[in-house]
């Protein structure tokens, strides 16, 4: 397997090429910093994200969250899935867990807003 | 459902006719088949009360506007809305232009305009200093006046409502019944209207309602007239409505202040076969650009803050006809209103008035005719004291939600419960110019849909645009 | 009326507005009044719910609700006051007329200003595409605000025109929420946004992004039916004949770009620059109106929000000093623009010594370049960087001690 990344860590946005197979790095180029070729490994190996995105409340009124930590890319829709189904009881404050653990995920889905 | 007179369109001059309608002691209804009144052709045109000085002399067209024109100082008064007698300039830049200026005064003349004189090429760049410094002379046409078309056409409804009449709006025609060369009613969308006397001021659709009869001795060929509306802050303006001198093919586009500041360029003059094609196009309005800089060299279309077209209800054969017909008693056909509609609107209707009368109608007037109206308050011409009061008065005015334009949730309120109600989004900008401004509507867009929500009683989702079609939300994200 | 005074008046409660307060605050002023036209502080930052804040301020990747919580509790702590619902009508040099549901037209009598009104964004008219009119045509914010906010669903099946971060981000929003993006179209052939997030929007979900392409055409005349697009060249950004493809959709975002909210600084007859459309400011965020300072977006449309924050936090100090009569003049030197710059932030510097920060744009991306300010021949400092990109903020700081003249440029390496 062989992909072409572009590194997010700083706007330079390098283009890095690896090859490897679903859990080894054969070769990863391309990199100008280590924090690159971490982002590049890691988005090779395991790609993750913040999901963010908001709820529903009682009052109607939407609530944006987030997970506390980055998901798992793949796992991306799913959670948005459960999210939909989600109404939470106001009030509400800034880091309070939505949904605890989500898809068994070990991450939580936590308020941004109040 | 019974009325002594149905109006078919509520455009400038279907408007216009139900009004002067009622000031007598009869039943009016004036049925339009959009969701609000001002029709097509009457809210997107050059916005100009014109004087008649280059009508056919001698035509119908020239006393009606004629005569319409000196009435408007005080209708406007007495319907509360702006009008401004700024006058038009006809600049002549080209020798070949220069010779024809006599012919066209020659021609107000015969229109019994008298007022238009020459100008020499100093007054002309005196009066506009933006203007082509090859101009060489021109003329001065002083009653040529600018108002707003829609406030116009919502006012008179508004007036002619308080007077009586009533207007079904959303409701199209779909048939007219006759028995023994009389007109019975009509059937709509919102049931059958029985009426003995039908008028068609359906503009860009008389053709289709004439045929309804078997009157359609002529059809509309649509003409498309593109526009360009300039933000206010342009650094290049001009005082005047300033005309181009026509050609054999075109009255040619011109460049004018609007009413409420901003500048309007254009029209384009295009022949199509579509009446519903108001899409602009990148050769229509590049063709504006390089005519309108012939005469305005400095003129910014890039301030822009929108483009629009519409469609002038051209006849084919051409001319303004107001007829009535010996073997279809009752009805009265009206084709060939084009730029000169929103001037003469108001004597077509006095005009179809004594055609009724002459019918046979019974017209006794009204001694408590209200002639007055009073629209909106307009928060951002108030002083500040008045504002404050206002705000006092009822706090919604104390809520900017269009901040380009400085419209208060009190004015949009005002609009939805007014009695032409403002059912839209465009009807609401039309109205109150919400969404009008440099932002065209980016902020206040999404406050005006949940206004607008919240005083129907409806779902967002049931908010349109303008037209039954036009939604604007497809429903909740959560 | 309603007659408040205070020491320094702050016009909106967005993220410039907010760390301008916290500062004049910190400064030492004794009351710092915020007048803001929503009923929440926070401003754009509202409906900003993703994540990408705050990484150069606070170490953190943060939403915008998170990134604005942070300062709407810091202003709280420190005493700020807020005049909520207000909208602001005028300023004076010493006045600001604003107006809310309960106290009617209210003038705000302050000794200093700060002006932080954020920008709006650019519409369909100012890039003419021509067309019908129908429903279904939004600026990308809008339909942001709609959605994060308002709960409301614009489309299902999206086109959105230009490829600002606005756009790629409401691209992923609206993939998320279930709607269909055909693609994402950018006149120019470079990417106007940030790298980031075409990774993250666009890339992650297989959304095309169509470079050297642009919206030709409308259709519909109801609701949006579709759109058609066509290829541009690359240099002269001239249509392509015979390019045109037609793009079944009924929703049109536009990302075209965003202009400074300058319609009260205008009034004022404050000076503004053309190239920025923002008033001209010197290192003190001071306008031409010495009383009257100006920070965020509403200067200049910024890349991130950390950089707002900087920018507001020396505006609004330096609107609390000149309250106190204690902001310093002196002779002024003016800022240039010189190769492969589009504009420079603070326009102009007073007074002798002192560092200054200068952030700027350049007009087209280069590769490796050398950033430099210069005074004449002599270099001041410099820095190289390994690309440039018109759709990043890039920074210099200079040294002004001796300095009579500053040219700021980027030079190809």
């Amino acid at each position: 397997m062989e992909k072409e990344i572009i590194c997010t860590v700083c706007p330079t946005g390098c283009v890095m090429h690896v090859v490897g197979t679903e859990t080894l790095i054969e070769s990863i180029e391309g990199y100008t910093c280590p924090r690159g070729k971490k982002y590049g490994e890691y988005e090779f190996l395991a790609p993750v994200r913040i999901l963010t995105s908001t709820v529903k409340s009682n009052e109607g009124r939407l609530i944006p969250c987030r997970s506390k930590n980055p998901l798992p890319k793949g796992k991306v829709l799913d959670c948005m899935e459960v999210l939909r189904g989600v109404t939470v009881t106001l009030p509400i404050k800034r880091g309070d867990v939505i949904v605890a653990d989500i898809l068994g995920t070990g991450i939580d889905i936590v308020a941004t807003g109040e | 459902m019974k009325t002594d007179v149905l109006v078919i369109g509520a455009g400038a001059v279907g408007t216009a006719i139900t009004r002067e309608l009622s000031k007598y002691n009869l039943n009016v209804i004036c049925v339009e088949k959009r969701e609000d009144v001002g029709g097509d052709c009457s809210k997107s045109n050059s916005a100009i009360i014109h004087t008649g000085y280059d009508a056919s002399p001698g035509s119908l067209e020239s006393e009606l506007v004629v005569s319409a024109n000196p009435a408007y100082d005080q209708l406007c008064a007495d319907l509360d809305i702006p009008f401004s007698r700024i006058g038009a300039i006809l600049p002549a830049i080209t020798d070949e232009q220069f010779a024809k200026l006599p012919e066209i005064k020659e021609k107000a003349m015969k229109n019994k305009v008298y007022d238009v004189e020459y100008l020499t090429r100093e007054q002309l760049l005196q009066m506009e200093p933006e203007l082509n410094k090859d101009v060489k002379g021109g003329l001065y046409i002083p009653r040529e006046s600018i108002i707003d078309p829609f406030l116009f056409v919502v006012a008179m409804a508004e007036n002619a409502v308080a007077n009586g009449a009533t207007f079904m709006l959303s409701t199209e025609v779909t048939g007219i019944k006759t028995e023994n060369g009389k007109i019975c009613g009509a059937e709509t969308t919102a049931g059958y209207i029985e009426a003995d006397y039908i008028i068609n001021a359906a503009g860009l659709f008389c053709d289709d309602v004439a045929a309804m009869v078997g009157k359609n001795d002529y059809y509309v060929n649509p003409r498309k007239g593109q526009f360009y509306i300039l933000d206010k802050n342009t650094s290049c303006k001009v005082n005047h409505i300033v005309l181009p001198i026509p050609t054999k093919l075109t009255k040619g586009k011109l460049m004018c202040p609007t009413i409420h500041g901003n500048m309007l360029v254009g029209p384009t003059a295009e022949d199509l076969t579509d009446k519903y094609d108001k899409s602009t196009t990148k050769e229509g309005l590049d063709s504006i650009r390089e005519d309108v800089s012939k005469l305005i060299p400095n003129v910014r279309l890039g301030d822009t803050i929108t483009q629009y077209s519409g469609l002038r209800a051209n006849r084919n054969p051409e001319g303004l006809h107001i007829d009535t017909y010996e073997d279809l008693y009752g009805y009265v056909n009206l084709s060939g209103v084009r730029s000169t509609g929103l001037t003469n609107s108001i004597s077509v209707g006095s005009y179809v008035a004594m055609l009724l009368k002459n019918m046979g109608l019974d017209m006794v007037w009204k001694e408590n005719f209200i002639s007055k109206r009073k629209g909106i308050s307009r928060f951002h011409e108030l002083s500040r004291e008045e504002q404050d009061r206002l705000i006092k008065e009822n706090p919604l005015y104390g809520n900017i939600v269009c901040r380009c334009e400085t419209i208060t949730e009190g004015e949009i309120v005002d609009a939805i419960h007014a009695p032409i109600p403002a059912r839209s989004v465009d009807a609401i900008k039309r109205r109150l110019r919400a969404g009008m401004g440099r932002c065209q509507g980016g902020f206040c867009g999404p406050k005006v849909l949940e206004i607008l929500a919240r005083e129907l009683n409806c779902e967002t989702s049931d908010i349109c645009k303008n037209n039954a079609k036009s939604y604007m939300i497809c429903g909740k994200v959560k | 009326m309603y007659e408040i005074t205070c020491d320094v008046a702050i016009v909106g409660g967005g993220p410039a507005g907010l760390a301008a307060a916290a500062a004049a605050k910190k400064e030492g002023t004794e009351k710092v009044i915020i007048i803001e036209r929503d009923e929440t502080l926070g401003g754009i930052l509202q409906q900003c719910i993703h994540p990408g804040f705050g990484l150069k301020l606070f170490k953190e990747e943060l939403t915008g609700p998170e990134y604005y919580g942070r300062f709407v509790d810091k202003v709280k702590e420190l005493g700020v006051e807020t005049l909520m619902n207000s909208m602001v009508l005028e300023i004076e040099k010493n006045t600001v007329v604003c107006m809310n549901k309960e106290h009617g037209i209210t003038n705000v009598n302050t000794k200093s200003i700060v002006l932080a009104m954020g920008c709006r964004e650019r519409t369909r008219a100012n890039i003419m595409i021509p067309g019908t009119r129908p429903a279904g045509i939004y600026t990308a914010g809008s339909a942001q605000r709609l959605m994060n906010r308002q709960n409301e669903m614009v489309g299902k099946k999206v086109v959105i025109l230009g490829s600002g971060d606005i756009g790629m981000i409401m691209a992923r929003r609206m993939t998320l929420e279930g709607a269909e993006v055909v693609a994402v179209v950018e006149l120019n052939n470079f990417l106007a946004g940030l790298t980031r997030n075409k990774v993250q929007c666009l890339d992650d979900f297989g959304i095309p992004l169509l470079l050297s392409h642009t919206i030709t055409n409308i259709k519909g005349n109801d609701r949006v039916e579709g759109v058609v697009v066509s290829k541009v060249d690359e240099a002269t950004k001239k249509v392509i004949a015979g390019s045109e493809q037609f793009f079944e959709c009924d929703t049109l975002l536009l990302s075209v770009g965003l202009i400074p909210e300058n319609e009260l600084t205008r009034k004022a007859e404050i000076e503004i620059s053309s190239i920025t459309n923002g008033p001209v400011v010197n290192q003190y965020m001071q306008t031409s109106i010495p009383s009257v300072f100006a920070c965020g977006n509403v200067v200049h449309v910024n890349d991130l929000v950390d950089n707002v924050s900087t920018e507001s936090a020396i505006a609004g100090a330096s609107a609390a000093k000149f309250a106190k009569g204690e902001l310093g003049g002196g002779e002024e030197i003016s800022v240039k623009t010189g190769e492969n710059v589009r504009y420079v932030c603070p326009q102009r510097v007073v007074g002798g010594g002192g560092k200054v920060d200068f952030y700027f744009r350049v007009m087209a991306p280069k590769g490796q370049s050398v950033i430099a300010a210069k005074d004449g021949d002599k270099v001041l400092c410099s820095r190289k960087t390994i690309k440039v990109n018109p759709g990043e903020i890039e920074k210099i700081t200079v040294d002004l001690g001796g300095v009579r003249e500053i040219v700021i440029e980027s030079r190809e390496a």
